[in-house]
Formats: C-alpha cells, sequence, structure tokens
C-alpha cells in the first residue's frame, strides 16, 4: 500500500460503521448534576404554576415546561447531544409519526362539528 | 466452465448434472439435529423457519378461504350459520393478514437475502431474529387457540363496540395473538433497518444496494413506527372487554371512531408494509429476466420511501362512511389520492425496465408478470375508493374485498411466489421443474381471475361484504368466483408439491443459473453460514448487466 | 481531550481479560476485541453503533405504544373536562410529586452508572446500579400505595366503581369541589380507566426495567461491564431514561389538572 491508511478504512472505506467520525464523548457527572438539578428544579416549578389560576396557559405551560425536561433528559442523560446524525434524525423520527397521529386525528374531531355539512 | 445447453429461449444456465454436486459445506449441513435449528442465530436458517410457519398458516387461511366460497355457491344462508361465518371471514383475515402477508416476503426472502444482498454476515442481531420467530409462532399458536376455543367473529377489523361489548367470542385470545405477533415483527423491521445502515459491506453505498434492499427498509419504518399503535389498541380493546369501562362505548360516552382511528393507524401502513417487500421482488426479478438495469433506480428507491411516509397520512379512507367529518374526510380522500403516485412510478419504471430488455419467461416473470397487470387494476380500483362519492356507493360491498384480493393476492402473493422461485436455488441448491411450475403459474393466474374479477362486478351491483346470504341475481356471479376459487387453490397447491419434490429430484442448480447481477449470486447455492468467503469490496452499480454480457462476450470470443 | 475515551483499537488501551481463541487471529491486526464482540460486526466500533440504534429504535416503537394512550387521554380530556379535573384533584400531589422527583433521582444515578462503566470503575458502577434500582423500587412502592388508596375508595374502574364522591362530594367531606351531573360523574371512570392503563403501562415497564436491572447489578459486580463493555449499561440507561420521560408527562397530564382554587 503506497499510503498508511487506518485499518479499519481497510475494512470500511466507505466508513459505514461510524460516517461522522464521531469521537466518542463522555458526558462528566458535573454535566449529569447540572442536569439532575434543573430537572428536580422545573418538577417543582410544575407543581407550583399548577396552583395558580393562568386559564387556559395552565396545560400549555405544564406540557412545555414537561417537554423541556424530556429534551433535556434526551440530550444529556440520553447522550443524544453528542451522538451521531442518525440518532438524531431517528429521535425526529419518532417525535414526527407521534405528531402525525395526534394532529391527523384531532383534525378529524375537531372538525366534526364545523358548519352544518 | 459448464458445458450446459444454453438456449435463447431462456437464461437458466445449470452446470452439468452428471457431474455437478451440492457443495458439502453449506448452512444446512453446518450443523445437525432438531436444535440447531431452533436455536440458531443464523439468517438463512431462521427464514427457512419462517417459510415452513408461514406456508402452514397459509394453507389454514386458504381453508377458510374454500369455506366462505362454498357458502357462497347459494344465495341462501344454508351451509353455516351467520355466527360461525363470521367466524370463517374472520379467521380468513386474521391468519392471512397477519400470520402470513405480514412476514412472507421480509421474514423470510427478506431474513435469507438482506445481510447477503449487502455484504455481511449476518443480521444486526441474530437473536432478536430469532426472538422475531418464536413470537410468531407463539402468535400463531394463540390463534390456533382461539380458534380450537370456537372462533372469533368479529371481522379482522375488530371493530368497537361489536367486539368490545356486543360479541361473545374469544376476542381477547385472539387480540393477544395479534399482539404477540405485531412484536415479530416489529423486531424484524428493527433488525432489517440497523442492519442496513450499518453493515453494509466496504463499497456498498445506498445507490448501490439492490432495489430489494430499498423496499425492505421502507417497509421496516412502517413496521417499527406503525405496529406499535396497534399493539395498544388490542391492549385498549381487551381491557374494554375486561373491565366494561367506556372507552370505546358510545352509550357510556366513549368514541367507537376512536378505536378505528388508532386501528387504522396501523393498519394501512400494514398494506404498504405487505406490498413493498413484494415490490421489491419484483424489481429484482423484471431486471434479471430482462438482462437490464431498472430503469430509473433513483425514482424506484426514492418512491418506495415515499409510499412509506405517505402511507402514514391517508389510514382514514377506511372510515369515510364511519362518521368521520367532511372535512377531515376531503383531507384524506387527496392524500390518498397522492399515495397511489409513487406505486404508479414503479409499475411505470419497470414498464421501461422491460422495454427494449431480452424478455424471456421463466416461472418467477410469469408470476412478475400476473403481478404487475394485477397490481395495476388493484391500485387503480383503490383509487376509485379514494373518491369520496365512488367511496360511499361501494364501501362495505364486494368492490372491497375485491380491490384488496387484487392488491394482496394478485400483487403480494405472486411477488411472494416469484421470488421464492426466484431464490429457491439460491436457498436450498436445486432448481424446481420449470414445465411443472409454469403450469402452476398459469393457473393461478386463471384461478384468480376468475374468482376476483366477478367480485368487482358483484360489489358494483350492491352485494354487501361480510354476508353469507345475497339476492338470487348474484348466484351466477359468485358461481363463477367459486369455481375460480378452486382454480386458485389447485394452483396454490402445486408449488407445495412440486417444490417439496425439488428438495430431492430437483436439478443441481450451481452458483447462478438465472446468470444475475447481484451478491447473493456470486456465493454458492446453498449459501455458507458465515455467507462469503471473504468480505466482498463493492465497485460496481446495482443490476450491472451491461458488464456481465460484456464479460460473457469476452468469455465466448475467447473460447472460439 | 479529557472528555474523549481512546479508541478501543489503541494499543495502549487497559488490558482485557482473557477471551476465546477466536478472538485471538483479530489481535495481529492491532484489533482489542473486547469478550463479547460478535463475529458478524467487523469492529467493536460498529456493534456498539448497532446496539444503540437498535435501542433506540426500540424506543421509537414504545413512544408509539404509548402515544395511543396519549391521544386517548387528549381525546377525553376535551370531551369530558369537568370529569377529569375533579377526578384528577383525587389524585395526591406530594406522592406524584414525590415520586417524580424519586424517578429523576433514579435516572441520574443510571447516568452515573453509565459514566462509571465507561472510564471503568467497577465499584460505582456497582452502587449506582443499586441506588438506580432502589429508587426505582420507592417509585413502585408508592404507586402501590396509590393504587391501594384507589381500591378503598372504589375509585377502579369497573362493577365496583362509585360514583359517590363527585356526585356528591360534601356528603363524603370533600369541601372543594363542584358536585357533578350524574352523567359526567360517571365519565369520571373514563379518567380512572385512562389513568390506570398509563400509569400501569409505566409501572410494568419499571418493573421489567428493575428485573434487568437486578441482572445487570449482578453481572456488574462480576466485572463484565468495566473492562470496555459498556453497550448493556448504556442500552439500558436508553431505556430507563425512556421511561423516565413517559412519567415526565404523566405527572402534570394526570395529577395538575386543575389544581388552582375553585371558581
Amino acid at each position: 500500500m503506497a499510503h498508511a491508511i487506518s485499518h479499519d478504512q481497510a475494512h470500511d472505506p466507505m466508513n459505514v460503521t461510524n460516517p461522522e467520525h464521531a469521537e466518542h464523548h463522555i458526558v462528566t457527572p458535573l454535566q449529569y448534576s447540572m442536569v439532575f438539578g434543573t430537572l428536580l428544579l422545573f418538577t417543582g416549578i410544575t407543581v407550583w404554576v399548577a396552583y395558580i389560576d393562568l386559564k387556559v396557559f395552565n396545560p400549555i405551560l405544564a406540557l412545555a415546561i414537561a417537554s423541556f425536561k424530556a429534551v433535556v433528559v434526551v440530550l444529556f442523560f440520553m447522550h443524544v447531544k453528542y451522538q451521531s446524525r442518525l440518532i438524531k434524525l431517528t429521535v425526529a423520527c419518532g417525535l414526527f409519526t407521534f405528531t402525525v397521529l395526534t394532529i391527523m386525528t384531532l383534525s378529524d374531531y375537531i372538525s366534526r362539528s364545523w358548519g352544518l355539512w | 466452465m459448464s458445458t450446459a445447453a444454453y438456449s435463447s429461449n431462456t437464461i437458466v444456465l445449470l452446470p452439468d448434472q452428471a457431474t455437478a454436486t451440492i457443495p458439502k459445506k453449506n448452512y444446512i449441513t453446518a450443523e445437525h439435529g432438531l436444535l440447531s435449528w431452533l436455536l440458531t442465530g443464523d439468517h438463512k436458517r431462521i427464514a427457512m423457519l419462517y417459510l415452513i410457519s408461514i406456508t402452514f398458516f397459509f394453507f389454514i387461511g386458504g381453508a377458510f378461504a374454500g369455506m366462505i366460497r362454498l357458502e357462497l355457491l347459494t344465495p341462501q344462508p344454508d351451509l353455516v350459520s351467520s355466527d360461525t361465518y363470521n367466524k370463517f371471514f374472520t379467521m380468513h383475515g386474521i391468519i392471512m393478514v397477519f400470520l402470513f402477508l405480514v412476514p412472507s416476503v421480509p421474514a423470510t426472502l427478506g431474513n435469507f437475502l438482506m445481510p447477503i444482498m449487502l455484504g455481511a454476515k449476518d443480521l444486526a442481531f441474530p437473536k432478536i431474529n430469532l426472538l422475531s420467530w418464536y413470537l410468531y409462532v407463539v402468535g400463531g399458536v394463540l390463534i390456533l387457540a382461539a380458534l380450537v376455543l370456537g372462533g372469533v367473529d368479529t371481522g379482522w377489523t375488530f371493530t368497537t363496540p361489536l367486539s368490545t361489548h356486543y360479541l361473545n367470542t374469544h376476542v381477547i385470545t385472539a387480540a393477544m395473538a395479534i399482539f404477540v405477533a405485531g412484536f415479530s415483527s416489529i423486531f424484524t423491521g428493527l433488525n432489517f433497518i440497523v442492519t442496513i445502515h450499518r453493515m453494509r459491506a466496504p463499497g456498498m453505498t445506498w445507490f448501490r444496494m439492490p432495489l430489494f434492499v430499498w423496499s425492505h427498509y421502507a417497509a421496516s419504518i412502517l413496521m417499527v413506527l406503525g405496529t406499535p399503535v396497534l399493539a395498544i389498541t388490542l391492549v385498549l380493546v381487551a381491557l374494554e372487554r375486561a373491565f366494561g369501562i367506556g372507552v370505546f362505548d358510545p352509550t357510556k360516552g366513549g368514541d367507537p371512531l376512536l378505536f378505528q382511528h388508532l386501528f387504522w393507524f396501523y393498519s394501512h401502513p400494514a398494506v404498504y408494509i405487505m406490498i413493498l417487500p413484494g415490490m421489491g421482488v419484483i424489481s429484482e426479478v423484471i431486471s434479471t429476466f430482462s438482462r437490464k438495469r431498472v430503469f430509473g433506480y433513483t425514482a424506484v428507491a426514492f418512491s418506495s420511501v415515499a409510499i412509506a411516509l405517505f402511507g402514514f397520512f391517508v389510514w382514514a379512507h377506511h372510515m369515510f362512511i364511519m362518521g368521520v367529518s367532511n372535512y377531515s374526510a376531503l383531507v384524506f380522500s387527496l392524500l390518498t389520492m397522492l399515495v397511489a403516485v409513487p406505486s404508479a412510478i414503479k409499475i411505470f419504471n419497470w414498464s421501461f425496465t422491460l422495454q427494449k430488455g431480452s424478455i424471456t419467461f421463466e416461472t418467477p416473470m410469469l408470476y412478475a408478470f400476473g403481478f404487475m397487470g394485477l397490481f395495476t387494476i388493484g391500485g387503480l380500483t383503490g383509487v376509485f375508493l379514494g373518491s369520496l362519492g365512488m367511496d360511499i356507493h361501494l364501501t362495505e360491498t364486494y368492490f372491497i374485498v375485491a380491490h384488496f384480493h387484487f392488491v394482496m393476492v394478485g400483487g403480494m402473493l405472486m411477488a411472494f411466489l416469484s421470488g421464492v422461485h426466484f431464490w429457491w436455488p439460491k436457498m436450498t441448491g436445486r432448481m424446481y421443474p420449470e414445465s411443472l411450475s409454469k403450469l402452476a403459474a398459469v393457473t393461478t393466474f386463471i384461478g384468480f381471475n376468475l374468482t376476483f374479477l366477478p367480485q368487482f362486478i358483484l360489489g358494483y351491483l350492491g352485494m354487501p361484504r361480510r354476508y353469507h346470504a345475497y339476492p338470487p341475481e348474484f348466484q351466477v356471479l359468485n358461481v363463477l368466483s367459486t369455481a375460480g376459487a378452486t382454480v386458485l387453490g389447485i394452483g396454490y397447491m402445486l408449488p407445495l408439491l412440486y417444490l417439496g419434490w425439488s428438495l430431492k429430484y430437483g436439478e443441481i442448480a450451481g452458483n447462478n443459473p438465472w446468470q444475475a447481477t447481484g451478491l447473493e449470486w456470486q456465493i454458492q447455492s446453498p449459501p455458507l453460514t458465515e455467507n462469503f468467503v471473504e468480505i466482498p469490496i463493492v465497485d460496481y452499480e446495482a443490476y450491472d448487466y451491461e458488464w456481465l454480457a460484456k464479460k460473457q462476450k469476452e468469455q465466448v470470443t475467447t473460447v472460439g | 481531550m479529557d472528555n474523549t475515551i481512546a479508541s478501543t483499537n489503541a494499543l495502549d488501551a487497559q488490558p482485557l481479560m482473557p477471551h476465546e481463541t477466536a478472538a485471538h487471529e483479530h489481535e495481529e491486526h492491532g484489533h482489542v476485541f473486547v469478550p463479547q464482540h460478535r463475529h458478524h460486526f467487523e469492529t467493536e466500533e460498529q456493534q456498539r453503533e448497532a446496539g444503540s440504534f437498535g435501542m433506540w429504535l426500540f424506543l421509537l416503537t414504545e413512544i408509539m405504544f404509548f402515544g395511543g394512550l396519549f391521544f386517548a387521554y387528549l381525546l377525553y380530556r376535551n370531551w369530558y373536562y369537568p370529569a377529569f379535573a375533579v377526578a384528577s384533584n383525587q389524585l395526591s400531589v406530594p406522592l406524584g410529586g414525590t415520586n417524580t422527583a424519586i424517578l429523576i433521582t433514579s435516572g441520574f444515578f443510571m447516568a452515573l452508572g453509565v459514566w462509571a462503566a465507561e472510564v471503568r470503575k467497577r465499584k460505582m458502577l456497582v452502587v449506582t446500579l443499586i441506588f438506580t434500582t432502589l429508587f426505582g423500587m420507592a417509585f413502585i412502592g408508592i404507586k402501590y400505595d396509590e393504587y391501594h388508596e384507589k381500591w378503598e375508595k372504589h375509585h377502579i374502574p369497573g362493577a365496583q366503581f362509585d360514583v359517590s364522591d363527585f356526585v356528591n362530594p360534601a356528603a363524603n367531606g370533600i369541601t372543594d369541589e363542584q358536585p357533578l351531573s350524574p352523567d359526567m360523574a360517571q365519565h369520571t371512570q373514563i379518567f380512572f380507566f385512562l389513568y390506570f392503563a398509563m400509569t400501569g403501562m409505566h409501572a410494568l415497564h419499571m418493573i421489567i426495567g428493575l428485573c434487568l436491572l437486578f441482572w445487570l447489578t449482578w453481572r456488574a459486580y462480576k466485572g463484565d461491564f468495566s473492562s470496555g463493555y459498556v453497550a448493556p449499561i448504556e442500552n439500558f440507561g436508553l431505556y430507563w431514561h425512556f421511561v423516565d420521560i413517559i412519567w415526565l408527562f404523566l405527572f402534570p397530564l394526570l395529577y395538575l389538572i386543575n389544581r388552582h382554587p375553585l371558581h
């Protein structure tokens, strides 16, 4: 061989197995602790806000906070922030499909009593 | 170099039968004993296990079809009681959909061929592959249990509140059977997706993969994302039956349409799970027997994914008359029209593959031609049903029955048989008897048309589905249909017999009897357990028939 | 660069436990395979990536599985809001909130466990796994307590369901709720059905996870996961965090529908 290629490249010149040459990042306990604190804090906020009458914003805020917590868990506890594009795309696909189920089914229920067709 | 006769009427090229043998070391002879099969991780052995099990359930489902057609010979409900008749069509539907059509191509041909086509030694998760088969078997046993205990009569669609409140049959057993079989499907799809993404051989880019793989990729996405919704729906039905809450019961404030939305959210993509792998087979077969690369490879690949994607957006076209809002029905109708487009693109591309190709008419190609014609009819009638006005007239009639049998039986089952015949020499090392198989293919085609074409007319004239009595003026068409079913049954029995025969007495096939491109044809038949002696490095495009023809021409000229 | 692990291909990696002869032939190429290497994979990296991707695909199926339940909840909460609000107030926020904190803590320990496996600290891995399990068991314990309370108050849907708390709250000592009409009161059953279905399905997933945790802790104690083979811990961590996320949504949706004072 004229030039040195890594053994992985000899086996896998298309670099199928690690396409983004992602270094294997390790999340530190400090980062985990900060996430932990954030999660507990926002749980407290969720409970506190539930006792305040914000009319239609109560469920919106509750879901928004829950979504924020979920995103934080996915990115840090589940390492997705440091994973390949494939993993990120996979998570997005799951959320997309759930969204399609919810929104398209809801569109039937919401539009049932429009007009008098 | 083989000295076998090379006739221009066929592309089959077999080794000299006087001296040829099946390779001594292959995946079948690698280990002996029942446990070596039942505890195997080898994707090829698991594929064979699946082949045996789905064939078993196919014939049970077929027997129920026979009973249905027998009852429908006469307009009066004179063969069986109405409850029994309901059980016939329910069991026929459940077994055929969940235990035959969904796993047919992916679990047998997909399992066997996918790693080889990609240049891999096995699927990503062999143990999960085996688990998949066991889950299938458990699901099948539970269905048999439901059958033996008295059967289910809800229709395969388990419509509520009939299934949750008004019937006394073994709905929960059947629901749990399908739940388990669903996980079998999910794990197969999961395995395929990981294998395709992460285990391709060096040089095997996405656009060098056979289209068979693309189809399975699209179907696997549907399996993974759609099947869990069916799972939770069945759980809810079971809980509803057990506790009588009212989640789907209008008298208690529930909405029966909620069940239907959740059920069809899976069951519509399910039909694409069923057909896409079949389409993959057709791509392979048509290109091999036209000696031409598939026209518009990229379009076919992307259309597979497009079918999968759009397939998620159209489910309520099964519910147009059920009480969905008119606005919602409009949206779903429009989307249904759109989903037909990628399927049509495939048919166009296959047609253009045939154009100016060197076409020969071996059995797999006969089935493929049958597929193209019958799937087109089935697909077009689907478009009729997608338009709201037509659907109101045609829904819940025999038109629907004919439509889905055209796509599923005329389409999918023909594709499955095409694939089984095409890859039989690879999987077993032996050829099937060509003239008998051609006879079976033609018999199947004739029987199929005789069975199901009259049903379009019956449906249009107004004969409802799932009824075992009908007005006497429909009798002639029904008799035609039953006669066709008999012919069809013979057509399906024949392969069982001659394929079994061929295991011992068939001609030795050699590595590449069809002179096809593709990695699976470069290895021995039957393959080694590890598939490849050395992992191949792929530096050519798929379906490179020009390269293959040039190589053969060079061989011929150098010999002379 | 101290956050990145040296590739397992590096020859200065820690010496591994003795492994089967089948792996020896790979060593000449400079590969260092863990004993758990599967032969249909070419490299360690490929095996780990595939495993992680496979687990994520499984989690996608879980999203869709729970998704159906979440949709049913969305629909009926909209249709029968008064019933859902009143029924939700029957759940205990202190217990639910504590459970949420417990589950978050369990997840925190699981994440620490993954770190411990990655930096090959066997004892810390075992300790964190044990704490993960303990907090998980505490969650189930409190859930049992809550279910038991529902049983006693006849709020379990079905033949035994008792609507009197909702039709006539004052008579049952509930002072801060409006009474519901008998029809709407019946619909509280749908709330409780969804409550039991959703938290029950969640609890089932947790119990399966706890069983797996016992097995993983035992294997971690034996040292299976502190020599470079991290995949089972990582992938189980993904599962555990996902089950946690489900609860993060269940808590506000079930417990906190309408907690502000009567108006």
